[in-house]
C-alpha cells in the first residue's frame, strides 16, 4: 500500500512537471521542470525494482544531459518566448486526438496488453543482471552504438565548423 | 540469461558482420588519413580509399554468403536476404563515392568527413538488413539516420543545405521516436525484442492488442525514413537543399535498408494488422506523390516527389502475399536503387558549381549540348515511368503481378493509374531535353571518369534489369524462401 501511493505521489509530480515544462515561457522554467519529471521518474523506477535504471535515470538524464541543455539555453541566451495563438489545426485535432491517444493506449495497457503484470523485481534490475546482458546477449548493439556516437562527433564538427575553413580552394593556416 | 551458454563470440561471428567491419575500418581510415594530408590533394585520395572501402565491403559481402547464420546470440543473421541488401548497399555506395568526386571539387566541399560519414552511414544501412533484434535495429536505424541528416548540411555555403538538414534532422528525430515507442510496446507484447520470438509468440495465434500498436508505431516510424505518405512531407525540402549525390544516395541505400527492416517485421515477424495499413499508404503515396510531381519546375523536387510515388509502388508489394510479394519487393529496390542513382548523378554533374542549374529550363537543348548525358538521364527517365526493356517496367511488372495474385484489385487499378499520370513529368523532361531551345547557355563540362563509370554503372544496372531480369528474381525469390522459413 505504502508502494502504491509513493508510486502514485511521484507520478502525479512527473505529469505535474510535464505539463509546467509546456506551459512555461521562459526556456530555463522548461529545463527546470524537466529535471522533475527526470527525478520523478527515477524514483518510479526504483519503486519498480530497476535500481540500475533509476541511477543511470538520475547520472545521465537529471544530470548530463539537464546540464548540457541549461548550457545551450545559456549560450544561446534565449529569452522568453512570445505568445502566439497557436494554429487552429493543432488546437482543433491535436488536443483531441493525443488526449484519445493517450486514452486508447492506456486502455489497451490496462486491458490487453497480453502479457500478465509483473511482481516488482521481477525483471532485471541489479547491475550485475544488466552487466551480464549487455557485455553477453547485447553485445553488438553495445559495441556498434561506438560507431554512432563517433558519427555525432563527426556532424558536431562538420556543421559547427566555419563554411569556408579546410575548403579546397582556400587553406588557413 | 542462459548461464551454460558460450561467454565469447566465436571466430564464424565476426564473418557474419565482416561487411560492417570493413567499412567501419576504412571510415576510420579516411578520418585519420585527412588531417595528414594537404587539403587541396586529399579529396581524390580520400574518394578513393572510399570506395576501395565500398569494393571491399562487396569482396566482404561475397565471402560471407558462404557463412550463413546467426551470431552475437541470436542479433545478427546472415542468409541469402541479409546478403542481397548488403550486397545493394555497398554497390550504391560505391557508385555514389564515384559520383561524389567530381561534385566535391565544383561545389569545394571538405572531402574528409564527407566520404566517413557515407561509409559509417553504409554500417547502419547494412546491419539494418542483416539485424534479427529491434535494439539493434533501432541502433542501426539511428546510425543511417544521423548520417544522412549531417550528409544532407554539406553545402555549408548554401541556407537552404542547412535548412535540410536541421529539417531532416528534426522531423526523422521525432519519427524515430515514434519507432522506439513501437518497439518498447512490441517488448510488452511479446515479452521480446528477437524477431524470431516475437513471430513465435503473434504465429502462434492470439494476438495481444498491444501488438497492433506496436506495428503501427514502427510503421509510423519506418514510414518516414521512406518518405511514404502521409509522412513524405519533408522530402521536397530535403531532397532540394541536399547535396545531389547525397540525395542519390539517401533515396535508394537507407530506403532499401529499412524496406529490409520492414519485411523483416512483416512478414518473418508475423505482423497483424498489416493488410489495410499498407493498402491505405501504399495509396496515399502513389497518389500525393504523382500529383506533387506535375507542378514541380526543379528537377530535384521533382525527383523527390517520383520517390514518394515509388516508395507507394513499393509498399503495394508488402500489401501481397508474402511468397511473391517479397521477391517483387527486392527487385523493385535494387531497379529503384540503380535508376535513380543514376538519375541524380546526371542532375549533380549538370548542377556546376553551387547547384545553380537544377530547374527545369536549364535542361532545355541538353539533347544537343550534350547528347551522351541527356541519353543516359532519358534511359533513367523512361526506367522510371517502366517502359519496358528498363529495370523499372519488371518492377511494376512483378509488384502488380503480386497484388494481382493476393486479389488487391483496387490497389493495383490506383497504381497503374497512377503509373499513366507518373509518365506525363518524366516524358515533360525528356522533352524538354530534347525539344525545346535553350533560352541560356548553360554551360556541360565534359564528363569526368569517376562519374562516367557511375553513369555507365547504372545504366548498365537498369537495362540489364530490364532484359534479363530472371536472375536477379530468381535470386530474390530464394531469399524470399530463407526469410518465411
Amino acid at each position: 500500500m505504502l508502494h502504491l501511493t509513493i508510486f502514485l505521489i511521484f507520478g502525479a509530480i512527473c505529469v505535474a512537471g510535464a505539463v509546467n515544462l509546456l506551459v512555461q515561457r521562459h526556456p530555463i522554467n522548461s529545463a527546470l521542470s524537466l529535471i522533475v519529471v527526470m527525478a520523478s521518474l527515477a524514483v518510479e523506477y526504483l519503486l519498480l525494482g530497476a535500481e540500475f535504471v533509476a541511477a543511470v535515470q538520475v547520472i545521465i538524464y537529471a544530470g548530463a544531459i539537464m546540464v548540457l541543455f541549461v548550457f545551450v539555453i545559456m549560450l544561446l541566451n534565449a529569452g522568453e518566448e512570445e505568445r502566439t495563438k497557436g494554429s487552429r489545426v493543432a488546437m482543433i485535432f491535436g488536443i483531441p486526438g493525443m488526449l484519445v491517444g493517450s486514452g486508447l493506449v492506456a486502455w489497451v495497457l490496462l486491458e490487453h496488453s497480453g502479457t500478465h503484470s509483473v511482481a516488482a523485481g521481477a525483471l532485471p534490475g541489479p547491475p550485475k543482471t544488466i552487466a551480464w546482458l549487455l557485455f553477453h546477449e547485447f553485445l553488438l548493439p553495445f559495441e556498434v552504438t561506438s560507431v554512432l556516437v563517433l558519427i555525432a562527433i563527426m556532424g558536431a564538427v562538420v556543421l559547427a565548423g566555419h563554411p569556408d575553413s579546410g575548403g579546397p580552394a582556400k587553406k588557413e593556416g | 540469461m542462459n548461464g551454460g551458454a558460450q561467454v565469447t563470440p566465436q571466430a564464424v561471428e565476426y564473418i557474419r558482420i565482416l561487411p560492417e567491419i570493413v567499412l567501419t575500418i576504412f571510415g576510420i581510415i579516411i578520418m585519420m588519413l585527412d588531417p595528414l594530408m594537404d587539403e587541396r590533394r586529399s579529396q581524390r585520395t580520400l574518394g578513393a580509399v572510399g570506395l576501395v572501402g565500398a569494393l571491399a565491403a562487396i569482396v566482404a559481402t561475397l565471402y560471407q554468403s558462404q557463412y550463413p547464420g546467426v551470431g552475437f546470440w541470436g542479433m545478427v543473421n546472415v542468409d541469402s536476404f541479409s546478403v542481397f541488401f548488403h550486397f545493394l548497399v555497398a554497390t550504391v555506395t560505391a557508385v555514389v563515392i564515384l559520383t561524389s568526386y567530381e561534385y566535391m571539387e565544383v561545389q569545394q566541399i571538405r572531402a574528409g568527413e564527407y566520404y566517413g560519414l557515407i561509409l559509417f552511414g553504409a554500417v547502419g544501412m547494412c546491419l539494418m538488413s542483416s539485424a534479427v533484434e529491434l535494439v539493434l535495429i533501432f541502433i542501426a536505424l539511428e546510425i543511417s539516420s544521423i548520417s544522412t541528416y549531417i550528409l544532407a548540411g554539406f553545402r555549408r555555403r548554401a541556407a537552404i543545405s542547412s535548412e535540410s538538414s536541421v529539417k531532416y534532422f528534426l522531423l526523422g528525430s521525432f519519427a524515430t521516436a515514434f519507432f522506439l515507442y513501437g518497439v518498447a510496446m512490441m517488448f510488452g507484447a511479446t515479452g521480446s525484442t528477437s524477431i524470431a520470438v516475437i513471430g513465435q509468440v503473434l504465429g502462434s495465434g492470439q494476438t495481444p492488442v498491444l501488438a497492433y500498436v506496436g506495428i503501427a508505431l514502427m510503421f509510423v516510424g519506418l514510414g518516414f525514413k521512406v518518405a511514404a505518405a502521409p509522412f513524405h512531407v519533408w522530402t521536397p525540402d530535403v531532397y532540394e537543399g541536399a547535396p545531389a549525390p547525397i540525395v542519390g544516395f539517401m533515396s535508394t541505400a537507407p530506403k532499401a535498408a529499412v524496406f529490409a527492416v520492414l519485411l523483416r517485421i512483416l512478414f518473418e515477424a508475423h505482423a497483424p494488422g498489416r493488410l489495410w495499413l499498407i493498402w491505405v499508404v501504399a495509396a496515399l503515396s502513389m497518389t500525393l506523390g504523382n500529383i506533387g510531381a506535375l507542378v514541380q519546375d526543379n528537377v530535384k523536387r521533382l525527383l523527390a516527389y517520383s520517390s514518394i510515388a515509388h516508395a507507394g509502388y513499393l509498399l503495394v508489394a508488402f500489401a501481397a502475399l508474402p511468397a511473391n510479394g517479397i521477391p517483387a519487393a527486392m527487385f523493385y529496390t535494387v531497379s529503384y536503387a540503380a535508376m535513380n542513382v543514376g538519375a541524380f548523378a546526371v542532375v549533380s554533374h549538370f548542377a556546376s558549381a553551387g547547384e545553380r542549374y537544377v530547374t527545369m529550363e536549364d535542361y532545355a537543348g541538353l539533347g544537343r549540348r550534350s547528347p551522351l548525358l541527356a541519353a543516359t538521364l532519358t534511359i533513367f527517365l523512361l526506367s522510371l515511368i517502366g517502359i519496358p526493356a528498363t529495370g523499372g517496367f519488371f518492377a511494376k511488372f512483378y509488384v502488380f503481378s503480386a497484388a494481382l495474385q493476393a486479389n488487391l484489385v483496387g490497389l493495383v487499378i490506383i497504381g497503374v493509374l497512377n503509373s499513366a499520370v507518373g509518365a506525363y513529368y518524366y516524358l515533360r523532361v525528356i522533352v524538354v531535353m530534347y525539344m525545346r531551345e535553350a533560352r541560356q547557355e548553360v554551360p556541360v563540362s565534359p564528363i569526368p571518369l569517376g562519374l562516367g563509370a557511375a553513369l555507365a554503372i547504372s545504366a548498365a544496372t537498369t537495362i540489364y534489369l530490364g532484359v534479363l531480369p530472371g536472375r536477379v528474381l530468381e535470386y530474390a525469390t530464394r531469399s524470399a524462401g530463407d526469410l518465411l522459413r
